[in-house]
């Protein structure tokens, strides 16, 4: 049946659609940067606004699912969103919004962390997709 | 002596070949001559073998000039050496020069056939061998050079002791060569007599080698055998040598006369293998048959040898040359047969002698070797500082072309004798021998002339027990040195009772110190003294039981595990430094070793001697962008391989032909593979915009706190000396600004009748009130400048404007330049306080000396950083002088000089009057900031082999990409820092090389290019790496990580860090010594002060805890630890402490006829301290000098012009100029250790009882403080936590 919670999975699935390319996107930016195709000013510039609106969007379907009390979604979810919430709090002195700053992102450390991040991200984007997917046809098929 | 010789090399050979085979290519070669064979294939052998690329060929071909110069004398060797090494050998210089003004018969004709070994080659070749054998003429060619060279070297070694006695003048220019070749020999050779006979059969191993590289094992009988019967034939018509050089001879006899002198060149080469042997690589396999043959020849052969030199020597030169003269006929024979066998030594060796020369031969290659060093001075390259370099050259090279001309004639013919390409064994000799005689030189001591007659006697025995031992060198493990032989020179002689016998042998002491080699070591002790203060790199050292761990002379960086050649071209470590000169073969072995691995660059540095090359072509690899370098390999002479991505490249046609001696076909002898240190003039492919002027642009503080510290006057003053030494040219700008809570521009326009001053008062949004005229020529407007320079200080002395607008003036300062780029130079006294980028105090005093939390060590906003980053896209380096009474929140306004290449300056507490040592520093710092050079627009990149990968990078710049730094300016007191990381196993490869490309425009408005490269063995054993350790380096990075931590993380976590990096490698260290004893805390010596250097930097105002230290002190010192190079920032962590009241002349070196005495080195303990005393401390930025209570009242008198202990003042910064000795070395030695800086350091005279003693004694790093470890309870600290 059409429930809140299938409607919660359909608008996870659109938006989780939206996070891999967020992620796809991070992964190409850090790769560029890597193989110095970009100057890392220009790729913060870019990459910096769409921290927030990636977490933001994370955040808004996992209060979405708080919401239609999908508590296993929502258990799988809280790890992502402590993660983001974590690497907010921590990031660099930095006046505008965003994570990255260019005098560092260019250490080796932080760049293969970023690399990591969005690789795994990715993945969890993935998967999280396809879980949505089944989700989404479980609550609508049952009942 | 000679048929055993003789008889022993087809075996040896045939032994020696398979073990040398494995090892290299040309180990084919070796079976000719056992003795010889091994020295010269071995030459290439090891080139090969530790460069695959070929490095070794290229170096030695290289070296080969360098080793004609040193023989011909002296003089080549100082310009190389001068050239590679720049100051460091400065002493050097002067000596060679000496020795090339000697006129000896002997030497001139030795350095003539080098010559023509040279050049020379090619035209014998042309005779014998029309185009069709070019291939093969070319290996002739090498090998007669080789056997060239090496005949030169053998006089030079013989001759040299004959010289002695002979002749006074000879022995001054053999004897420098002579006396390296001796030392290196005397290590590696008491092989040296043996080293002769199978020199004998050289004569064979020449031809051999050529054949062997040619993979022709058939061909080498035939070779042999022509070579035998031209040598013979030649050696008979030349009167050569009496009957010991006949026992060689005749051996030879078989070979010819070319024996005669491919036995004088095979000692050397067979020295040269031993040495390599010792070092490793080839060692077992080559020393043992050579060995053998040395240890029962050896005496005699030294012996005989010796008398030839005198009287023979000459004659054995000439006849030298004279039967490679004639021989070409003979030769020519024989060539169809090495044509055949070259093409592969050529790939081999890479020696690019073109047979396409051969038509033009003779002159050109007399030209090439002198016209080489000439070029430095006037053709395409410059000496960027003529002052210093272009005599010796100059003179050098008109020596050597006079030789040249005498053998000129002989040149032919000796062209056809040409042997295969052993010329790398007599290179490194000669090489070898030029390092010492430099050194000796510059040490000024008198060794230089006794050292060689030690050498022969003691050489002899030496040479039997040492040579076995040195083949149990490991491949790559020679000798560590911890100190370099120059160095050593220098100061050793005090210290060692044998100061003329140490000259020579110092040069051997790298070897000596092989791990292993105790038999060399204990001969060598014997000889001289020096080695004994170096022990071998590996040597465990129980560090809780030596009590004087820190070595009485200064530590010198450790000498990378290289084969000479190499080692010669190896980059300056003043310039260019790894904290492991031999670097792990992987990742797991870095990390099972716990060292850090990286390197410490200081690549824009005052040099005395750089090359500067014009060219429109920039040779570069195609693939990864390198530049050539001495380290590439030339496949043949129209191809070259990139050292550090393998790529094989052409070599363009350009390149081939060298203008400066107008010679065509010697790639491998332009300036750009001969130098490790080579500044380019760039083309406009440089540029992405015309250069740029030097444009300054001065932004003052003048708010009341401003005019009370009384800066403006300092500054104004400085200028106004200074302003037609500021670097630029017709087209140099310069701007002031100035701001309290407004920011005040100037109008400078050039027919105005007095500056205009232009107030903008709206902060908030900043403008420019006039488009241009803010920023003049400095030339057009001087008068208005200097009339505003002398307004300036008085302009605002009413003012009671106390805010600081620091921001808004910053970015109009940044609208101002961003249109051309340059340099903004500003002057801050006091926290910002309005517009953009305020800050306010972060700092708790009562957390100043808390052990816990060090807090705010990173920025309390981002504007300094965006501002830097802006400017630095706008090529403008921001440079901060902080002169503040309070807290100014460093940590956030060095930001702007950090990410903008500039510098930062911090006086604290500074006032013109009250505090006038302060100020004293600021106007020396001024005038050194306004005068020396500056490079603007600059970017660095830093490339490495093909595996390795830059990790982080410390200093101050932005990272624009993974390898390249962006530098708006690049300055001559700025170091680097770049960790590395093993990415790829380096299995497949024995050396690594690291690039360091400048890119700048000079205040000249040229486009220039400036390249560093150091090579690097890789070494696959824990030991090894242990063995390469270069201590000081390695704190040094230690000390920039810490500081990234301490920011990152917490100063805690930093502290934990370096106390780990300690505990990890020594620990690691301790798994692998397996007799360890658990209570006892064992290092390597090359570890041993590594303990003291961590605490040391725990005790370091950057990362001390405990102790009251203002947060601006603290953030200043990281600052500073980021960006100073090296050797600054070793003083800083670790000064030097000596005792000055009784400064003597024992050991004393001699700089521009002034005598400083060199006094040993104290710990900083206070147990050191006498009250009967008075100390020197150098911290590098500041001295002090501690008067004990009862120190004696004559040197208070003498030196200080005070009556006694009583009358000296509290505050004393100068020492009168008294005209007393003990005055004038005081004096001496002060001026001498300032003038090794950029920043002029100021003196603090401190007596025992003054309250400016606590300063002095915090440097005291050994003492316990009420909150640090004594050293050895830090030892014992740390010997608990490896136990743990």
């Amino acid at each position: 049946a059409f429930t809140f919670a299938a409607f919660c999975y359909m608008l996870a699935l659109l938006l989780t659609a939206a996070l891999i390319f967020f992620a796809i996107w991070h992964i190409i930016a850090f790769d560029e940067l890597k193989t110095d195709y970009k100057n890392p000013i220009d790729q913060c510039n870019t990459l910096n606004p769409l921290v927030l609106p990636e977490y933001l969007i994370h955040a808004f379907f996992c209060v979405m699912f708080l919401c239609a009390a999908e508590w296993l979604t929502l258990g799988l979810n809280m790890p992502l969103l402590a993660y983001h919430i974590w690497r907010y709090m921590s990031r660099p002195v930095m006046s505008g919004p965003g994570l990255y700053d260019p005098t560092t992102i260019m250490n080796a450390d932080i760049l293969a962390y970023c690399q990591k991040e969005g690789w795994c991200k990715l993945a969890f984007y993935l998967l999280a997709f396809f879980y949505y997917l089944y989700g989404m046809i479980y609550v609508l098929v049952s009942s | 002596m000679s048929a055993p010789a003789e008889s022993p090399h087809p075996a040896a050979s045939a032994r020696i070949s398979p073990k040398l085979g494995g090892a290299t290519a040309s180990g084919a070669a070796t079976p000719a001559g056992p003795g010889p064979a091994p020295h010269q294939q071995n030459g290439p052998a090891q080139s090969q073998m530790q460069v695959p690329s070929g490095y070794g060929v290229h170096p030695q071909n290289y070296i080969a000039p360098s080793g004609h110069y040193p023989q011909g004398p002296g003089k080549m060797t100082s310009l190389s050496l001068d050239s590679q090494c720049g100051d460091y050998y400065s002493g050097l210089y002067t000596v060679p020069t000496q020795n090339v003004v000697t006129p000896n018969t002997a030497n001139q004709q030795p350095g003539a056939q080098h010559m023509y070994g040279r050049g020379p080659p090619a035209p014998h070749i042309v005779g014998s061998t029309p185009g069709s054998f070019q291939g093969a003429t070319s290996p002739t060619l090498h090998l007669h050079t080789s056997a060239a060279q090496r005949y030169s070297h053998f006089v030079n070694h013989y001759s040299s002791p004959a010289m002695y006695s002979a002749n006074s003048s000879v022995a001054s220019q053999g004897f420098p060569s002579t006396c390296a070749h001796y030392a290196m020999s005397t290590v590696s050779t008491a092989a040296y007599p043996s080293v002769s006979y199978p020199s004998l059969p050289a004569g064979d191993p020449y031809g051999q080698q050529m054949f062997t590289s040619q993979n022709a094992p058939t061909v080498r009988p035939l070779r042999e055998n022509s070579f035998s019967d031209h040598s013979t034939a030649i050696s008979h018509p030349s009167p050569l040598p009496p009957p010991p050089s006949h026992q060689y001879h005749q051996p030879q006899s078989l070979s010819g006369c070319s024996t005669l002198s491919w036995s004088a060149s095979g000692l050397p080469s067979t020295q040269h293998n031993i040495v390599r042997n010792h070092t490793g690589s080839l060692a077992t396999a080559n020393s043992n048959p050579t060995n053998t043959v040395t240890d029962s020849l050896s005496c005699p052969v030294m012996q005989n040898v010796q008398p030839l030199k005198s009287s023979p020597v000459v004659s054995t030169v000439l006849s030298g040359a004279s039967s490679t003269r004639t021989p070409p006929a003979a030769n020519r024979p024989v060539e169809p047969v090495a044509s055949v066998t070259q093409p592969s030594e050529l790939l081999q060796q890479k020696e690019m002698i073109t047979a396409q020369q051969e038509g033009t031969v003779p002159k050109e290659v007399y030209h090439k070797g002198p016209k080489v060093k000439e070029g430095m001075q006037y053709g395409d390259y410059v000496n960027n500082q003529a002052s210093s370099a272009p005599t010796p050259l100059s003179s050098t090279s008109d020596d050597e072309e006079e030789e040249e001309e005498d053998e000129e004639a002989g040149v032919d013919s000796s062209s056809t004798t040409s042997s295969a390409s052993p010329m790398p064994n007599s290179y490194d000799a000669l090489e070898g021998g030029s390092y010492p005689d430099m050194l000796s030189s510059s040490a000024s001591s008198p060794a230089p002339d006794p050292a060689p007659e030690p050498d022969p006697a003691s050489a002899p025995a030496p040479a039997s027990s040492a040579p076995q031992p040195s083949k149990m060198a490991k491949p790559f493990g020679y000798g560590y040195p911890t100190l370099q032989p120059g160095y050593q020179n220098a100061t050793a002689p005090p210290n060692s009772g044998v100061p003329p016998s140490s000259p020579g042998y110092s040069g051997f002491q790298p070897y000596a110190q092989y791990p292993g080699m105790n038999q060399l070591s204990s001969s060598l002790g014997g000889l001289s003294l020096q080695s004994s203060p170096q022990p071998e790199s590996l040597r465990p050292i129980n560090l809780t039981q030596e009590r004087n761990i820190l070595p009485v002379i200064p530590v010198w960086a450790p000498v990378p595990n290289l084969n000479l050649d190499l080692k010669k071209l190896n980059c300056s470590p003043d310039s260019f430094r790894c904290t492991l000169t031999n670097i792990p073969q992987t990742q797991a072995l870095l990390n099972k070793a716990k060292l850090p691995l990286g390197l410490l660059l200081h690549p824009f540095r005052d040099l005395t001697q750089l090359p500067v090359i014009t060219s429109n072509t920039i040779v570069r690899c195609r693939s990864c962008r390198t530049y050539i370098n001495p380290f590439v390999s030339f496949i043949d002479q129209r191809r070259w391989k990139c050292n550090l991505c393998y790529r094989v490249n052409d070599v363009p046609e350009e390149f081939m032909y060298n203008p400066l001696t107008r010679s065509y076909g010697e790639p491998h002898k332009r300036p750009e593979v001969q130098n490790s240190t080579v500044e380019f003039i760039a083309s406009s492919d440089y540029m992405l915009r015309p250069p740029q002027p030097a444009v300054y642009l001065f932004v003052l503080d003048v708010s009341h706190n401003a005019v009370e510290a009384g800066y403006l006057t300092i500054l104004c003053q400085s200028l106004l000396e200074n302003l037609d030494k500021l670097p630029g040219d017709s087209r140099t700008r310069i701007g002031f600004m100035t701001f309290d809570s407004t920011i005040h521009f100037y109008n400078l326009q050039e027919g105005l009748s007095q500056p205009q001053m232009l107030i903008v008062s709206d902060i908030d949004d900043v403008f420019l009130p006039t488009p241009d005229s803010l920023l003049v020529n400095l030339y057009e407007s001087k008068e208005l400048i200097k009339d505003l320079l002398n307004a300036l200080p008085n302009m605002f002395t009413n003012t009671r404007e106390t805010h600081s607008a620091l921001g808004p003036a910053l970015q109009a300062a940044f609208k101002l330049m961003s249109p051309t780029g340059g340099r903004v130079s500003v002057f801050q006294t006091q926290l910002p306080s309005l517009g953009a980028g305020l800050l306010q105090s972060r700092e708790d005093p009562n957390q100043r000396s808390s052990t816990k939390v060090v807090q705010h060590l990173g920025p309390a906003t981002d504007f300094y950083k965006k501002l830097a980053l802006d400017c630095s896209g706008q090529q403008t380096a921001v440079d901060l002088f902080l002169l503040s009474s309070q807290y100014s929140d460093l940590a956030s306004l060095a930001c702007m000089s950090k990410y903008s290449a500039g510098c930062i300056y911090y006086y604290p507490s500074f006032h013109y009057t009250h505090n006038p040592s302060q100020a004293e520093k600021l106007q020396k710092d001024l005038k050194r900031y306004l005068t020396r050079k500056i490079g603007f627009e600059a970017v660095m990149r830093i490339r490495c082999t093909k595996g390795l990968s830059m990790h982080t990078f410390h200093g101050n710049f932005f990272v624009r990409s993974t390898d390249l730094l962006s530098l708006a300016n690049i300055n001559p007191d700025a170091g680097f820092a770049v960790q590395l990381s093993i990415e790829e196993n380096l299995t497949d490869t024995s050396l690594v090389c690291f690039q360091t490309a400048l890119l700048y425009t000079s205040s000249k408005g040229e486009r220039r290019i400036r390249v560093h490269t150091l090579c690097l063995p890789v070494v696959s054993s824990l030991a090894d790496v242990y063995a390469g350790v270069d201590i000081q380096a390695a704190v040094c990075l230690l000390a920039n990580m810490a500081v990234d931590r301490s920011v990152s993380s917490s100063l805690s976590d930093a502290r934990d860090a370096l106390v780990n990096a300690v505990v990890d490698s020594l620990s690691a260290y301790g798994s692998t010594v397996s007799n360890l004893q658990h209570s006892a805390l064992i290092a390597p010596s090359s570890l041993k002060l590594f303990p003291l250097y961590v605490l040391a930097l725990l005790k370091q105002k950057a990362f001390r805890t405990g102790t009251s230290t203002r947060l601006d002190d603290r953030v200043y010192a990281m600052c500073q630890i980021k960006c100073q190079p090296l050797v600054h920032l070793m003083k800083m962590i670790h000064p030097n402490l000596y005792r000055i009241d009784r400064l003597t002349d024992e050991g004393a070196i001699h700089v521009n006829d002034k005598v400083v005495p060199q006094p040993p080195l104290q710990k900083l303990s206070a147990e050191k301290l006498t009250r009967e005393g008075a100390f020197l401390m150098d911290c590098g930025s500041v001295f002090y000098i501690w008067i004990g209570k009862s120190c004696d009242n004559h040197f208070i008198e003498d030196v200080l012009g005070y009556p006694n202990f009583a009358s000296i003042p509290q505050k004393m910064t100068h020492l009168p100029e008294l005209d007393t000795l003990s005055s004038e070395r005081a004096r001496s030695f002060i001026t001498w250790l300032r003038d090794n800086r950029p920043l002029s350091p100021i003196l603090h005279v401190v007596k025992d009882e003054s309250p400016a003693k606590t300063e002095f004694f915090q440097h005291l790093i050994e003492d316990r403080t009420e909150a640090a470890f004594s050293y050895y309870e830090f030892l014992l600290h740390i010997q608990q936590q490896i136990c743990k």
